[in-house]
């Protein structure tokens, strides 16, 4: 162990520098380098500017229907919950000491974390069944639902990050003591 | 004569309570002697059947006795669900500071996943230089390292928001929170081989259950204490905590200690994910909420005695508990037998472990009178543990998550113990 601790203090910082790229020796390197295209059906999540959606769009209409075949039964007639969350309304109850109703149009601050949230977690019995133009859809629908977007509104991977939503400036980074 | 004198020196606060010394120096016998209230003595000791004739044979895995069937967890699901929801660990029927993996709390966002170990994969990818995955073979091969940590749910002991003090126990109060000795690789290890580039400030953590359930957390975390965990208390963690491997980022909200971990992805920012953004984030009485509130703070809870253990009439009583801190070590703790008007301290039992539960002990001596039971943590940082007066004035009562104020149980003439808002 002494020895070890002599070995790594006597490296020099630049040779350091120069095996960066190559694995620790010390650490056992047992993972299988993968490709991009190989992982690219578990990297399912989307960042807030959008990075990550796939190909595809929907609409408020086709989302209407997507909306009532596969979430309507836990979600409500429109979102509006029962016997599951409430998707819609809600928005100007975050203040004050009344319950709050949070809500996709009241409380979510992106819109992106809709298709993410949709795509893997949802219908809840047949999760990452929905195709994308599917997910857009809904998406559409329940931003259509909440006031957010126009019935005419087509969302898609150019369109969905640009959506603003009515609580983007509703969150504060915690920080200890404040 | 004598020793009722030496039993009131060592009272140290109101209503009963006495110096820890008793539990330090073991000589809890001299004080004890003096309050024995039945002078009858025993009755005749029998030669029961058990002690005649040999005990039952070997079987592969232990149970707890058939006695015991009432230490079991409670849990509520969503509806229309079997398994999204959560289940609570019975506190007010285990003592020690580890919690048995059978009853160690859980969260689900989409019930427990049935994964075959031989098909699992961890990716690492994103801002890396190499994405890496690892089988559970490979990752049994790395070296490992244990640590005894608490898991505890943000939304653990949310009843107390409540306008008027629910009729609940410990366990339904806070039974989202268990300690666990864990095994697993550290993370930083991991990354380090798949190479992490500068631009990377963040983690997304994804679990591989139906839910898909992630989070994000600042790289910082990942480089410090974070674990991929593959044992749990000696025994490969059980499938209801993440089976056949979970995160263990110690002291953070339990969600962020991600279950069934299949991916870790760098990147520059939060992921701002569902469970990051319209759940587990803070919401005050401005409207504005609080996110990212990752560590849970310094609290303490009094497991005995609790609703639903009887206090069985005046006499010599210990009141024990636990108590934690996400930022590090319990320091001490202090209890209350008259609603907080005095406090004494408690004895901690060892081993006192950063962002792991202590247990802390206290004597009582009930004089059958009413009495409110409180306990106050202080951890290492100096972080005092609120009133539930104080953390309602800072933050409302709508929060929901890391609502770590002071219980207060009512304990009754009768024996009886209660939820009350002292």
């Amino acid at each position: 162990m002494s020895m070890r601790k002599v070995f790594v203090a006597a490296v020099p910082a630049v040779l350091i520098a120069l095996t960066a790229p190559v694995p620790a020796q010390q650490s056992p390197n047992l993972g299988k380098p993968i490709s991009q295209e190989d992982l690219a059906s578990w990297d399912i999540s989307i960042g807030p500017d959008g990075a990550g959606l796939p190909p595809g769009s929907g609409t408020v209409q086709q989302g209407e229907a997507v909306f009532a075949a596969k979430c309507q039964a836990c979600h409500g007639e429109k979102g509006a919950g029962q016997p599951n969350d409430r998707l819609v309304g809600g928005q100007g109850s975050l203040p004050g000491d009344k319950p709050a109703i949070k809500t996709v149009g009241s409380y979510w601050p992106y819109a992106t974390t809709l298709f993410d949230y949709i795509r893997r977690a949802m219908p809840l019995n047949e999760s990452k069944s929905l195709t994308n133009d599917e997910v857009y859809a809904v998406v559409a629908y329940l931003l259509n639902l909440n006031g957010i977007i126009p019935v005419s509104e087509t969302m898609n991977a150019e369109s969905l990050p640009k959506v603003m939503m009515p609580n983007r400036e509703g969150f504060v980074t915690f920080t200890r003591g404040k | 004569m004598k020793e009722t004198s030496r039993s009131e020196t060592e009272r140290v606060a109101g209503n009963g309570l006495l110096h820890r010394r008793m539990f330090l120096t073991g000589s809890a016998a001299a004080i004890g002697a003096g309050t024995i209230v039945d002078q009858a003595g025993a009755a005749p000791l029998a030669v029961e059947p058990w002690m005649r004739i040999p005990g039952a044979p070997f079987n592969a895995y232990g149970q707890p006795s058939k006695y015991e069937e009432k230490v079991a967890r409670t849990w509520a699901s969503a509806p229309g669900t079997g398994g999204t929801g959560s289940a609570r660990t019975p506190h007010h029927l285990l003592n020690g500071m580890i919690t048995p993996s059978g009853l160690h709390f859980e969260r689900s966002h989409s019930g427990v996943p049935d994964i075959d170990p031989d098909k699992h994969r961890l990716l690492i990818h994103g801002l890396v230089k190499r994405p890496l995955v690892f089988t559970l073979d490979d990752l049994g091969r790395y070296p490992m390292q244990s640590r005894i940590a608490f898991v505890e749910c943000a939304g653990n002991s949310g009843a107390l928001f409540a306008k008027q003090p629910a009729n609940a126990n410990v366990q339904a109060i806070h039974g989202l929170l268990s300690c666990s000795e864990w095994t697993g690789i550290k993370l930083s290890v991991l990354l380090e081989e798949a190479g992490i580039d500068p631009a990377a400030k963040w983690v997304l953590a994804e679990g591989a259950d139906a839910a898909g359930m992630s989070r994000s957390f600042p790289i910082e975390k990942a480089l410090d204490d974070a674990m991929v965990c593959l044992y749990q208390n000696g025994e490969r963690v059980r499938p209801s905590n993440g089976y056949p491997l979970r995160l263990l980022l110690p002291g953070f909200e339990g969600n962020m200690n991600v279950k069934w971990l299949r991916r870790i992805k760098l990147t520059a920012g939060p992921t701002m994910t569902k469970d990051e953004t319209s759940k587990y984030t803070i919401l005050l009485p401005s409207g504005k909420a609080l996110q990212f509130v990752f560590p849970l703070e310094g609290k303490s809870i009094i497991t005995h005695p609790s609703p639903g253990l009887t206090v069985r009439g005046p006499g010599f009583y210990e009141i024990s508990g636990l108590a934690w801190s996400g930022y590090g070590k319990i320091a001490k703790v202090e209890v209350s037998a008259d609603g907080g008007k005095s406090w004494g301290l408690a004895a901690l039992q060892e081993p006192v472990l950063s962002k792991a539960v202590t247990r802390f002990r206290m004597a009582w001596q009930w004089d059958g009178g009413p009495a409110v039971l409180q306990s106050r943590a202080t951890d290492e940082t100096g972080y005092v543990q609120p009133s539930r007066a104080q953390l309602v004035a800072l933050r409302g009562d709508r929060g929901n998550y890391h609502n770590n104020m002071i219980q207060s149980w009512a304990v009754a003439a009768s024996g009886e113990v209660k939820n009350v808002y002292a």
